[in-house]
């Protein structure tokens, strides 16, 4: 039974990726419609998994483009009508997630990532420059022979 | 039968898995070489039963023999051929015994081509090869079995999700799969190398072939993959920053981060940690994208239908695999050497910036795919990460690493003169800015004119380095050219098709024009400089759907120029929808049409796109494969052809 | 290289083994409700069939109510029918429905062949109820504790385990509260 109700609720939720504005649901305006397009593709369905409202062919997805659609025509801000969907369906809306405590580390990992790169990649040069040579150093003139065959590689 | 024979096939190919993963390991240990030649015979009896179960599998499928349960859930007899056969990867288990077929393939590969190779080392790379192989043929045997027999058979079968049955995607995942499981090579030879004790110039030249093969396949499986979703998904997106991507993109990255590293450690015997650590990481990648795609731990659109016994599985599998190798790697660590000396302006230095920026992407899709996760389980807080936040990061990093990819390559080993090399890049600078005020009048966000002048800069740096090698002599022009080496060659056309995609990525995403009509028959619209008019609409049967099916003129300065047929497809089996859209392809734009639902006074919804440059996107990719390819076929670095000595003499 | 940093992988990667162990059991396609222990949003909605009563949040004060969300195109509300005419039938529940999107001949021929357990219908014909409660798709079902405010919210189905389990003892524990 269980299993049942299950595919049952898959069936209910299947959605296919389709870009689904309608031409009755476009704004007249077409500076209004624009932002309705840019923050319709910013709010993220919630019936089908990884989609954006624009993306979306679900009947619920429509009904929330009409409502940002009708939440721009009555003057609303673009943050008012994020704030408005926010209100009912929470954070999870939102594609791109605002940034504030529970995001710091999202938003701030791919500069500290590269930072420890880079700085990783300095401690290395200072080892290598450190390291006991293993070797008599070359001649300047072995030197430019051994570089000039290295160039010669790819 | 045909079902037990491939059943017990596979049992077959475990059983000798096991032995493959234990003998040659003792073998190499007390330098007993019939044991360690026993690893080439295990390796290609392997493929020999794998290829059975699979063929026996496939039979099934293309007779269509619904008492095996596999088949009847994913296969209908009304299906064309091609599809059937492909039904045999369009589903969980089939797809994972394909994994395990491509795995066995490396595996035989390694005595087929590496002859030249140490024994110990490869009799040690194909132990490592064949515990990958007992980990996953358990998987497949105890959690995924394909050859379930279904008792009474029914008469027909569930039939295929319409959107699988396509060329583009019926390719899509072999291709694919041959790069993730090819990774496993670079795996094997990063753990075999631990286990000696000994990462050396010899062992990148011998790890890099397969990594660099893996690498085009997989980049060959994504393009083919983006391409798909541009035409059959409606509306012409080609990247969509889904989980499932994210998680072959991020293997992608880390092997070509990998492709260039090695190329380090062999010629200057140098980052050899780095390189041992990011072979481990870029299998280890590819791991957790089959993890996240079968275990449904992240929801995404285009996911296998889950079960969490497999995520379990796959998560022990990703545990022992990745988990063992780095405590491998913890062992010998402290006593690995570093390397021999470079400054940091250097074309050393240059590929290590090459991996400082491929790792932070990595890193960022990384994060991306799995914060969500994270955060919900830390604080219970559910948010989403999407298209915004990686294009953030995404872009302005790619741009660097294009600027810094072209520079490098003018670098001389050890120590570089950034000056002399930017003065050899003049004319490079020249197109870039040409290029980005171009771009910049035509109107343009500013990240995007970056983009272009970033894409134009590599594309003519590229030719420049070939333009360097040939000097200023003509008469020798000739004999230079055919002169230089075929990985050269490789690596200046791998880096213009980087230039390629990367203008039609930023074409695309900067100038495509949407229109979303209403048209009656007869009605006409506009998009970019095309017109175009609604001729007819039918209703078509196929042979397992129906369809209807529109007729458009394409209409450019008062006449026809062309005409497109774009359809939306019933399938009734099992019941769903597809969009076919009908294309306009030139080199430098698409025209995209699509045909919608049918309104009230015989009107219908037409979306029509105009993509410049969007065919650029894979034309790149191809090229960068194409560049891969000539990179692989370069003598120096032909499997196995190195032999150890020899190579220690040249690098030294 | 230090013995200790060439640690930092394996406990990296051990770190992430944990989070996806917990992954596995931890169910991210359901969208939490953020309005849990927050009164009802307003709405003022029509009766079905329409009598002339209007159903405002005031009309779930002052008891334990289960609010339904359902629809007669909704595949998944047949499943759980039976179920919730069960408890309608026993008494164990007050439930209140909330067509959602229906077509009202539609809506009346479904009550009349599977039986009504709704001791109260809001129609809600547009849906913006609906999305005021941030509905993510039928059958979802809100517990309404006696004052009128959420305070759980069940996506899917009820099914005989998930009344005993989940449902049953929280309300039982709303109708003890004052």
């Amino acid at each position: 039974m269980i299993r049942l109700a299950l595919l049952l609720l898959a069936l209910t939720l299947s959605c296919s990726l389709a870009r689904a504005v309608e031409p009755d649901e476009v704004l007249a305006d077409p500076a209004l419609e624009t932002r309705a397009r840019a923050l319709t593709q910013e709010l993220r369905c919630v019936v089908c998994q990884n989609q954006s409202i624009d993306d979306s062919d679900a009947p619920l997805a429509r009904d929330m483009r009409v409502l940002v659609r009708e939440r721009i025509k009555a003057g609303d801000t673009d943050d008012e009508v994020r704030a408005f969907v926010v209100a009912r369906y929470g954070k999870f809306v939102l594609l791109s997630p605002p940034v504030e405590g529970d995001t710091f580390i999202l938003w701030l990992a791919p500069f500290a990532i590269t930072g420890l790169g880079a700085l990783a990649a300095w401690a290395y040069l200072r080892g290598l420059a450190r390291q006991p040579a293993t070797a008599a150093a070359l001649t300047p003139t072995e030197e430019d022979a051994v570089q000039r065959k290295l160039d010669e590689a790819p | 039968m045909i079902a037990e024979i491939g059943h017990f096939s596979l049992s077959l190919a475990l059983t000798l898995a096991l032995a493959q993963a234990t003998l040659p390991l003792y073998g190499a240990a007390k330098n007993d070489a019939r044991l360690m030649a026993f690893a080439h015979a295990a390796a290609t009896g392997q493929l020999l039963f794998v290829a059975i179960a699979f063929a026996a599998l496939t039979a099934a499928f293309v007779t269509s023999d619904f008492s095996v349960s596999l088949v009847a859930q994913h296969s209908h007899s009304a299906k064309p051929l091609m599809y059937k056969i492909a039904g045999v990867w369009g589903n969980h288990e089939g797809s994972m015994l394909l994994w395990v077929l491509i795995l066995a393939l490396f595996g035989a590969a390694v005595p087929a081509f590496g002859r030249n190779l140490p024994e110990t080392l490869s009799a040690r790379v194909l132990a490592v090869q064949g515990m990958l192989g007992v980990g996953f043929l358990a998987f497949i045997l105890f959690t995924s079995n394909p050859f379930l027999r279904l008792d009474p058979a029914p008469l027909n079968g569930n039939g295929l999700n319409p959107l699988l049955q396509d060329p583009g995607l019926a390719t899509h995942p072999p291709f694919l799969y041959l790069g993730y499981v090819g990774f496993s090579m670079a795996f094997s030879f990063a753990v075999a190398a631990l286990i000696e004790g000994k990462v050396d110039p010899a062992w990148a030249r011998w790890v890099r072939p397969w990594t660099l093969a893996a690498w085009a396949f997989l980049t060959l499986g994504i393009m083919l993959g983006s391409a798909w979703a541009y035409y059959e998904l409606g509306w012409g997106g080609w990247w969509f920053w889904d989980p499932v991507e994210n998680a072959s993109l991020m293997p992608w990255l880390a092997g070509t981060a990998l492709i260039h590293s090695a190329i380090v450690v062999e010629k200057r015997d140098a980052l050899k940690h780095w390189t041992i650590l990011l072979a481990i990481l870029t299998f280890t990648l590819s791991l957790i994208g089959t993890f996240l795609v079968r275990s449904g731990v992240i929801s995404s659109v285009h996911s296998f239908a889950s079960d969490p016994t497999r995520g379990v599985f796959i998560l022990a599998l990703l545990v022992a695999t990745t988990g063992g190798a780095l405590t491998l790697y913890a062992i010998r660590a402290p006593q690995m050497k570093l390397g021999n000396l470079f400054t940091a302006v250097s074309r050393e230095g240059g590929l290590i910036l090459n991996n400082i920026l491929l790792v932070a992407i990595t890193a960022v899709i990384f994060l991306g795919t799995f914060y969500p996760l994270f955060l919900q389980i830390t604080t219970g807080t559910q948010i989403s990460v999407g298209p915004p936040f990686y294009n953030f990061f995404f872009v302005p990093l790619s741009i660097v690493l294009m600027i810094a990819m072209t520079v490098g390559p003018f670098l001389s080993w050890k120590r570089g003169d950034l000056g002399q090399a930017l003065w050899r890049l003049k004319i490079a600078a020249v197109a870039a800015i040409g290029v980005g005020v171009a771009t910049a009048v035509v109107g343009t966000g500013s990240l995007a004119v970056l983009a272009f002048a970033a894409a134009a800069w590599l594309f003519v740096g590229s030719l420049a380095v070939i333009a360097g090698r040939v000097g200023n002599d003509w008469t020798k022009a000739w004999a230079r050219i055919s002169g230089l080496p075929r990985a050269t060659w490789g690596m200046v056309v791998a880096h213009i098709g980087v230039a390629v995609t990367a203008a039609g990525i930023a074409a695309v995403v900067s100038w495509t024009e949407e229109t979303v009509a209403l048209l009656k028959p007869g009605e006409t619209a506009k998009v970019g400089h095309y017109e175009v008019r609604l001729l007819t609409v039918e209703d078509v049967k196929g042979p397992n759907y129906t369809s209807k099916l529109g007729r458009f003129a394409v209409v450019a300065g008062g006449a026809q120029i062309d005409e497109l047929v774009a359809e939306r497809r019933n399938y009734p089996n099992p019941g769903s929808d597809t969009t076919e859209a009908g294309l306009r392809v030139r080199p430098l734009d698409v025209l995209y049409v699509t045909i919608g639902q049918s309104h009230p006074g015989g009107a219908w919804t037409v979306r029509m796109y105009h993509h410049p440059l969007v065919f650029w996107i894979w034309g790149g990719s191809v090229i960068m494969v194409l560049g891969g390819a000539l990179s692989l076929s370069d003598r120096r670095l032909r499997v196995g052809a190195p032999r150890r000595a020899a190579t220690m003499q040249a690098a030294e | 290289m230090s013995r200790w940093l060439a640690l930092v992988p394996v406990l990296i990667l051990a770190t992430l083994a944990l989070y996806f162990a917990i992954g596995l059991r931890t169910d991210t396609r359901t969208i939490k409700s953020i309005l849990i222990d927050k009164p009802l949003p307003a709405f003022d909605l029509p009766a079905f069939p329409d009598d002339g009563k209007r159903i405002t949040p005031e009309t779930l004060k002052g008891r334990v109510t289960l609010l339904n969300i359902f629809a007669s195109w909704c595949i998944t509300c047949r499943v759980e029918h039976p179920v919730l005419l069960k408890l309608a039938m026993e008494k164990r529940a007050e439930i209140i429905g909330l067509a959602w999107k229906d077509k009202p001949d539609e809506l009346k021929q479904w009550l009349e062949e599977l039986g009504n357990p709704y001791a109260t219908i809001a129609d809600d014909r547009i849906g913006r109820t609906a999305i005021d409660l941030g509905v993510t798709g039928a059958p979802e079902t809100y517990v309404i504790d006696k004052k009128g405010r959420i305070r759980y919210k069940h996506v899917g189905a009820i099914d005989d385990y998930t009344w005993t389990n989940i449902l049953e003892p929280l309300v039982k524990q709303l109708e003890a509260e004052t």
